[in-house]
């Protein structure tokens, strides 16, 4: 049983103004989410992941569909049912959004507040939370004092105030640097282990999803394009726009104008050997070359890591007799995917 | 000068019954547009009590009565003022009368505050499961307090403007003084005291609403 899960969702805006077809920000989306994954949804700004992440909470409704959260299902719902549900969730912001009119400690009492807990089990539980996020001594300051990673920690111990199953994080790291970055992903990933937190990442950053997530879906106008493992969809994306995002952080082939200046350095046959996890080795397929006294020259691409598996694609110039040629591809083919390139 | 020595007991009065009109009108117009300002504030498209049709009404509501210039607002409401508080002339009639336009007046000062607030603060409110009012009490005013105070201020010197014409109903305060024993008797001196203290005032509740709003804004 998904944690989260949504069938043939739909969103609509009414027309602004009036009169003009009314605006479809999610179009007919169906997804599962199981309980302890940490789920990446990627797409451009506009492709309507926002919106997706706020149909989760109820911050938006739905126009069709339905939408099941812990088993039960939202739409249908009246507001102060969805406030309940709300609270077994955590968002986490862009822009962090936490209250500039109270301390570190005001802001994460608030959660605690909204949902009853008597005053009493406050001090224990913001301690524990404080610690966590690695910010306790920072408990009496204010957030306008605070750097931006410091504030999104703080953001993620208020998320986090209630014991939420879910974490929704809306581009949790777009407003910080690389190394803030990769701080707070890290400490998303402690949270998910530790705690077991579903999480829920908008990006439209690849790298984001790259370093932490299990599984990642593609958005593009309001629709689904693609899914799967983040190794699968990396290691072979299908769609334009998945290829486009995996290209930003895997060096894979050649696009055509890179294509057109290595082929004025190497007149001879160009092909791309594709190696998946726990396929062949480098130094086998390197060998048959030898053996059929072929040269090479790598021209292009890499070899990468996703989550300790492997995967990648090298783009070679050969050089030798084209039967020779022929015979050592034939050889390799049933161990490795080779593209010949022209 | 020997006049205005005659005068001091009142001019005394009239600076007590200044204060007196406007600290009133600045509790009950400013009560009235707090509430006026939140319901503008909470019922605009995408708020949290989003309502086409209630802002539509407070929206032309307030843009009607407020450019009414105060003077012939007085007139006008004059016999609101005697159903309402029994009387169309005094100092009475007349924080009604201040009071009903300040309202008016401070909603959109107030509304103005408000939409300073991030919205997504709001929504990380929204998002730990918080409800409207709770959210209006605890986040939205907290939030806005500093501009609020400051609106305040400017308010309190645009209430003690409008008073200083109480005197065409009968009410006293600073400019009835001033128009009565100074301008009518070809009197300046007895004029500029008035203004002398009116200056004052207006300093001591600017200096003292920007140290509240610069505590509350920690800066």
């Amino acid at each position: 049983m998904p944690v989260v899960q949504l069938s043939n969702v739909t969103k609509t805006y009414p027309p602004r103004p009036s009169g003009e077809r009314p605006l479809v920000a999610i179009d007919d989306v169906s997804l599962e989410i199981e309980q302890g994954d940490i789920y990446g949804i990627i797409g451009y700004s506009g492709a309507g992941k926002s919106t997706l992440v706020r149909l989760i909470n109820a911050l938006e409704s739905t126009s069709d569909g339905s939408i099941i959260v812990g088993g039960r299902e939202l739409t249908g719902l009246r507001e102060r049912q969805l406030r309940e549900v709300r609270l077994g969730i955590g968002m986490i912001f862009q822009q962090f959004n936490l209250f500039t009119s109270r301390t570190v400690w005001g802001n994460i009492a608030y959660p605690l507040r909204v949902a009853g807990v008597p005053k009493e089990q406050h001090q224990k539980r913001i301690s524990e939370l404080l610690h966590f996020v690695g910010l306790a001594d920072k408990a009496h300051s204010y957030p306008d004092q605070l750097s931006g990673g410091q504030k999104q920690r703080v953001g993620i111990a208020r998320a986090l105030a209630t014991s939420p199953s879910i974490l929704l994080a809306d581009e949790a790291t777009s407003a910080l640097d690389p190394e803030t970055t990769r701080e707070v992903l890290a400490l998303l990933k402690r949270v998910n282990e530790e705690f077991g937190v579903t999480i829920v990442l908008i990006t439209h950053e690849m790298e984001v999803i790259k370093s932490i997530a299990h599984k990642v879906a593609v958005m593009e106008a309001g629709r689904i394009i693609e899914r799967g493992s983040v190794f699968d969809v990396f290691s072979s994306p299908r769609e334009r726009a998945t290829q486009r995002f995996v290209s930003t952080v895997v060096k894979a082939v050649p696009d055509d104008a890179e294509f057109q200046v290595l082929r004025s350095k190497h007149p001879g046959r160009i092909v791309t050997v594709s190696f998946s996890d726990g396929s062949v080795s480098q130094s086998s397929v390197f060998l048959e070359f030898g053996r059929h006294g072929i040269g090479f020259e790598l021209i292009y691409g890499g070899i990468n890591d996703i989550q300790g598996r492997t995967f990648g694609h090298l783009t070679l110039a050969l050089t030798g007799e084209s039967g020779s040629v022929d015979a050592a591809l034939d050889a390799i083919r049933p161990v490795v995917t080779v593209t010949e390139v022209d | 000068m020997d006049s205005l020595v005659q005068l001091l007991p009142e001019l005394w009065k009239a600076t007590y019954e200044t204060l007196y009109i406007v600290g009133l009108t600045l509790l009950f117009g400013g009560i009235g547009g707090l509430l006026l300002g939140l319901g503008l504030y909470v019922t605009r498209r995408g708020s949290i009590l989003q309502s086409p049709v209630v802002f539509g009404v407070l929206n032309v509501l307030v843009n009607t009565f407020r450019p009414i210039p105060f003077i012939i607002f007085i007139a006008a409401a004059q016999p609101l003022a005697r159903l309402v508080v029994g009387t169309g002339i005094g100092n009475t009639a007349i924080i009604f009368t201040l009071s009903l336009a300040a309202t008016f007046g401070i909603s959109r000062i107030v509304e103005q505050n408000l939409l300073t607030v991030q919205p997504g603060v709001i929504e990380a409110a929204r998002s730990v499961g918080a409800g409207p009012l709770r959210i209006i009490f605890t986040l939205l005013l907290p939030e806005a307090l500093g501009p609020l105070i400051l609106g305040y201020t400017f308010v309190f010197v645009a209430i003690v403007d409008m008073s200083a014409v109480a005197g065409i109903v009968g009410a006293g305060g600073l400019g009835n003084f001033a128009i009565l024993y100074g301008y009518r008797q070809f009197n300046p001196v007895v004029t500029w005291a008035a203004v002398i203290i009116i200056i004052v005032l207006v300093q001591v509740m600017q200096a003292l609403g920007n140290v509240l709003a610069r505590r509350v804004l920690r800066r």
